[in-house]
This record gives structure tokens, C-alpha cells and sequence, in this order.
């Protein structure tokens, strides 16, 4: 059972919870394959959108998932809210909940932002990206896709290829797959190696080829390219070849292994093309996935007692 | 204090009359699909469904819906909500449906499950089949079959055991403090 009004992080949930996110995700999967897509399960509740960061899929997933479910949705975008005339962080997140908002989807450049809201508002808030820290929703529509294809964690290799250091995806994905029972393997060049990374029950690899190997899961990470300036790497054209996922690299994954990729994409940087739209690939799966484990997250979280 | 009201052959009788009189009511068995609700009604549609195979020599399609997210007590209900199964497996437009539960008690369940077949397509007709009709309705739904009326307290308890083998079946009223 879910026991906290709040999505903050996959740190924050135990492996029950996660199992019980992906069970009510399945349910809401079926729904999404029906002609009406839509259920009244949460029919007059409103769902508040707070992005502090640009962010098209994650956004209008957490919107659609809300419509889904029949809740009314708000969307702020910073740009063209109150906040550049400097409103605080938490003067807004009031004004939402005074507007009758009873769940706000927060993404933020620093991390610990959605914990401060919690603490702050009397809010459901789900973490849809804080800083560096996390992104559980991703970590869980990643989650129900692998169990999708693979049917259990125990077992499996799950491989992380990227920018690791600074990819919420990665570190939530890191704690759900480890949860789960998976083997986490990490591949990245070793300037984007995060410090005390060993501490974590996981393997490190600075070769694709060889962390790639024998693999169940490949999941490439999308190379911020705003970091590409910052001296991390000599040239993309170099990332590519050490670190870019191709067909060759692929064969010496296992021969059923699914490719992943969190989105969006630098086709020809982190992933081939080949790659990226080939039979392997589980890419837009995993959006569609997306919408149904948010749909699940918005509605387990409204059946929170406060 | 609990008190037995139906027995494995008493169950089974029902049943049997039950199927008679939905093929009586609908001129035959042609156009129609039981779909069981989530939980109590799955067996019993499969039950109900043998025994209309029996006696019309043809095969019922049988579906079961899960209302979970139809109902209206999210935020009232202690216990989180388990979502099952849903699996219809016909067209549903245009066919008579015949909703089947084991107990039939303030309608709301059954409110939650015409809202959601509606979802799904446009039947002819919806009609109720329940094993217990235990009064204290909240909304103005009724049963078109009925297994045995039970008059019961608010907060008295039905608890209803029946499974594919039909030898343990049993119905039994836990008195409510």
C-alpha cells in the first residue's frame, strides 16, 4: 500500500509500493487500449503542473495522464507565471492550493524542491525531475516496461550507458532497478563518473563494449549537450564512437536484449538510428507506458488519507 | 455469531433456476454475454454460464470487469484500491449483458459497473444477476434475477465462498455488533 501523500523519490518508496504502482499501472494500460480512454476516477480533483524547467513529454504526459482520469489540470509554465515578478517558491504553491488544487506535478532545477513543497503545502507532490537528484516517474514507467518484456528483475543485467553524473534519470532508475533485484551495471566516460559512486551496489564500467556485454536492458542516456562546453568531453563525434549505441555494439548485448532510451534523443550522439527505430528498441513504448504509470501515481496518491 | 443460509445444494439450485430463467426472459441464450464483477462475481457468471450451456447446448461468452476506478468512495474507503482484471471478449454493442455479482447490497458496485460496460461500447440491454439480494439499496437499482432474498442488518456481514467445484459452496451471515 502507498503510504505517503507524496511522490518525492524511489529512495523515499519501498519495493511493495513499487509493485503496487506497477500492478494499478497495468490496469490503467487496458484502459488506454480502449476506445474510450478515459475513466472518472478522479473526477473533480484539479491536478496543478508547476515547470520550472522547459520539458514538453513529461509535461503533457502528467497532463493527459489527469485528463485520463478525468481531473481538471492547470498549467504553469515559469516563463509566464508570477514567479518572474518574484513570487516565492512557496507563495505559489499556496496560491495553487488556494485555487483548490489538490496535487501539484513539480520539475525544478535544484534538487530537494518537491521535499521543501511537502513540507510547506498541504499538497500531494509527485517529483517529476529535481535537479540532479530524481525522476522517480521515469525510474517507474522504466520499471513497468522491463517487467513488460522481461517479466521479473531477479536476475536480470540492466546496463546504463551516459552521462550518469548529472541524469536524475539514472539515479532513480539506479535505486528502483536495485530494489527490484536487477544488476545494475553503469558505462560512462570517467569525467562524467559521479564521486562515491562504488558505495552503491553497483558495477562500473568505463567500456561500452565490455559493460554492454551479456546484457538484458541497454538504456541510453541522453547526452546533455549544454554540458558539452563545460570540458567534460573532447568532441561529440568521439562520444559517438566510444560511447554510442550501434548495431555492432548491440550484438554483444544478449540476442533478445531491449533498448532504451528516456528521451529526448540525440540521434547519431548516444544512440544510431539504426538503433534507436530497430526491432529492438522500446523506445515509444515507453511513452505510452509513461501515461499509464502516471495515471497510477496520480490516482494511488488521491487515496492517500493526510 | 454466524449463521449458515444457503448450503452447497442450496447454491446450486439457484443457480440452475436462475439460468432458466435468463434464457426464459431473453427467448434463448443468442445474443447474450455474462460479465462477472470483480471479485465476487467472476465465478458465479462462470457458474451461471455452465449451466445455460447445459441446458441450451451452445457456448456463453463470459467476460469480468473490474470497477475500480467507476467507484465513488476513493477517498472514503480504508483499504487502497487493488485494480483486477477487466476482459470482455465480445463487441458488447447491441448485445444483452447480464452484470452478475454474489451480493447485491446498497447498488453502488453495481452503479460503478453500468458506468464502466457503457465505456466499452452501447448494449442492447444491462440486466443484474445476483446470488444474495441483501436489501438497503442507496440507489434505485434492482435485480432481474435474484438467488435468495436475505433481509439483513446494515452492518451485518454476507460472506459468500463459492469456486469452480461446486461441492463447497456455502452462504453464511456473520451478525454485525
Amino acid at each position: 500500500m502507498i503510504k505517503s501523500k507524496d511522490l518525492l523519490g524511489i529512495k523515499e518508496l519501498e519495493v511493495e509500493e513499487i509493485y503496487h504502482i506497477l500492478e494499478t499501472a497495468a490496469g490503467f494500460k487496458d484502459v488506454l487500449k480502449r476506445d474510450i480512454k478515459k475513466v472518472p476516477a478522479l473526477r473533480g480533483k484539479t491536478v496543478a503542473n508547476l515547470f520550472f524547467e522547459p520539458s514538453t513529454r513529461t509535461r503533457t504526459s502528467f497532463e493527459l495522464a489527469a485528463k485520463r482520469l478525468s481531473a481538471d489540470v492547470i498549467n504553469i509554465s515559469v516563463p509566464n507565471s508570477s514567479v518572474v515578478k518574484g513570487e516565492t517558491l512557496k507563495d505559489t504553491a499556496l496560491t495553487i492550493q488556494a485555487l483548490g488544487a489538490e496535487i501539484v506535478i513539480i520539475r525544478h532545477t535544484s534538487a530537494g524542491v518537491p521535499h521543501f513543497l511537502s513540507r510547506e503545502s498541504g499538497l500531494s507532490v509527485v517529483n517529476a525531475g529535481d535537479g540532479t537528484n530524481e525522476h522517480p516517474t521515469q525510474a517507474l514507467l522504466d520499471a513497468f516496461t522491463i517487467q513488460s518484456h522481461k517479466k521479473k528483475f531477479k536476475g536480470l543485467i540492466v546496463a546504463i550507458v551516459g552521462d550518469i553524473a548529472h541524469s536524475r534519470v539514472a539515479r532513480s532508475n539506479i535505486y528502483a532497478l536495485i530494489k527490484l533485484g536487477a544488476t545494475v551495471r553503469i558505462i560512462c566516460p570517467p569525467t562524467l563518473m559521479p564521486s562515491q559512486i562504488e558505495k552503491l551496489n553497483i558495477e562500473v564500467y568505463d567500456s561500452l563494449e565490455k559493460g554492454i556485454k551479456g546484457a538484458d536492458v541497454v538504456m541510453a542516456l541522453r547526452l546533455q549537450l549544454e554540458r558539452q562546453n563545460k570540458g567534460f568531453l573532447p568532441s561529440l563525434d568521439e562520444y559517438f564512437n566510444l560511447y554510442g549505441l550501434t548495431t555492432g555494439k548491440m550484438r554483444l548485448a544478449k540476442s533478445d536484449a531491449i533498448v532504451m532510451h528516456p528521451g529526448p534523443m540525440n540521434r547519431g550522439v548516444e544512440i544510431e538510428s539504426k538503433v534507436a527505430d530497430g526491432p529492438q528498441s522500446v523506445i515509444l513504448e515507453q511513452v505510452t507506458n509513461g501515461l499509464a504509470v502516471r495515471m497510477a501515481i496520480l490516482y494511488l496518491l488521491s487515496g492517500v488519507k493526510s | 455469531m454466524s449463521k449458515l443460509i444457503l448450503d452447497s445444494s442450496d447454491v446450486n439450485r439457484a443457480i440452475r433456476r436462475m439460468a432458466h430463467e435468463i434464457i426464459e426472459k431473453n427467448k434463448g441464450s443468442a445474443n447474450i454475454c455474462l460479465v462477472g464483477i470483480q471479485k465476487g462475481g467472476v465465478i458465479l457468471a462462470k457458474r451461471l454460464a455452465a449451466q445455460i450451456e447445459i441446458i441450451e447446448d451452445t457456448a456463453i461468452e463470459v467476460g469480468t470487469l473490474d470497477i475500480t476506478f467507476y467507484r465513488d468512495d476513493l477517498n472514503t474507503k480504508e483499504n487502497q484500491p487493488v485494480v483486477n482484471k477487466t476482459d470482455i471478449p465480445c463487441i458488447i454493442s447491441n448485445k444483452t449483458l447480464v452484470l452478475v455479482d454474489d451480493v447485491l447490497f446498497t447498488g453502488r458496485s453495481i452503479r460503478a459497473a453500468m458506468d464502466a460496460l457503457i465505456d466499452y461500447g452501447r448494449p442492447a440491454y444491462i440486466q443484474l444477476a445476483v446470488l444474495i439480494d441483501r436489501g438497503h439499496r442507496e440507489l434505485p437499482i434492482r435485480a432481474d434475477y435474484a438467488g435468495k432474498n436475505i433481509p439483513t442488518a446494515f452492518n451485518d456481514l454476507i460472506e459468500v465462498s463459492i469456486s469452480e467445484e461446486p461441492d463447497n459452496d456455502r452462504v453464511v451471515i456473520i451478525n454485525g455488533q
